[in-house]
């Protein structure tokens, strides 16, 4: 399946776009989007840590994704 | 019992906030104002940019102004953050809440204000004279 990762931040400069489409298996988890972006841009191992969001919230890396979902990658937040 | 989240690309007001909360059963009031400094570690700060990944910023917001209700009988929370160019001195959040007495007002503000800091999505770039950098983002 095909999914769509929205970018914020330092994640934004680091993929070098807003948003990219990844190809995952069926049933896929976080864990594998986020291994799927380390490998594509290995930067990402460079920050502190990241998070992902699906739809609005933060989720486990055992944590289901599915086409359709709203998909964000959340490096270290720094608001305030 | 009211809760005003709001995400701004314009300057915040902090007579707004507080108006927001004000409330003749409420003794406390407490504000928060974070404010854009002028260097980092002694390294100048020129300006900076705040992003927000908006629907999720707010509702980590809401969270928090919920917990402040729960945790210390909060009657009011109203939280503001800015997003954009940021100035040296300009507002980058306002934190008003009102509560009966001003123990529980001074300490869901400093959570609030900490929490937020922990989970919004919001992201603040620094930009010096030569250079820039996503605050927090290395190790």
């Amino acid at each position: 399946m095909e999914i769509k990762v929205l970018a914020f931040g330092i994640a934004r400069d680091i993929i070098k776009a807003s948003e990219i489409k990844l190809e995952l298996s069926e049933q896929s988890t976080v864990d594998e989007v986020k291994d799927s972006l380390v490998k594509l841009y290995p930067d990402f191992n460079s920050l502190r840590n990241f998070a992902i969001a699906v739809n609005c919230e933060y989720v486990e890396d055992s944590a289901p994704v599915k086409q359709g979902d709203e998909i964000v990658i959340i490096p270290p937040v720094s608001g305030g | 019992m009211a809760i005003d989240i709001q995400l701004k690309a314009t300057p915040l007001s902090s007579d707004e906030c507080i108006k927001k909360v004000q409330d003749h059963h409420c003794g406390g009031l407490a504000v928060f104002i974070g404010t854009v400094r002028n260097q980092t570690q002694g390294r100048p700060v020129d300006h900076l940019e705040f992003e927000a990944y908006e629907p999720m910023a707010v509702k980590e917001m809401s969270k928090i102004a919920e917990q402040m209700m729960d945790r210390w009988n909060a009657k009011h929370v109203c939280i503001h953050h800015r997003t954009g160019h940021l100035a040296l001195g300009d507002v980058a959040v306002i934190i008003a809440v009102s509560t009966a007495h001003r123990a529980e007002a001074f300490a869901s503000c400093q959570y609030a204000i900490d929490t937020l800091k922990q989970t919004v999505p919001i992201w603040k770039k620094e930009i010096f004279e030569d250079g820039e950098v996503w605050v927090a983002a290395h190790p």
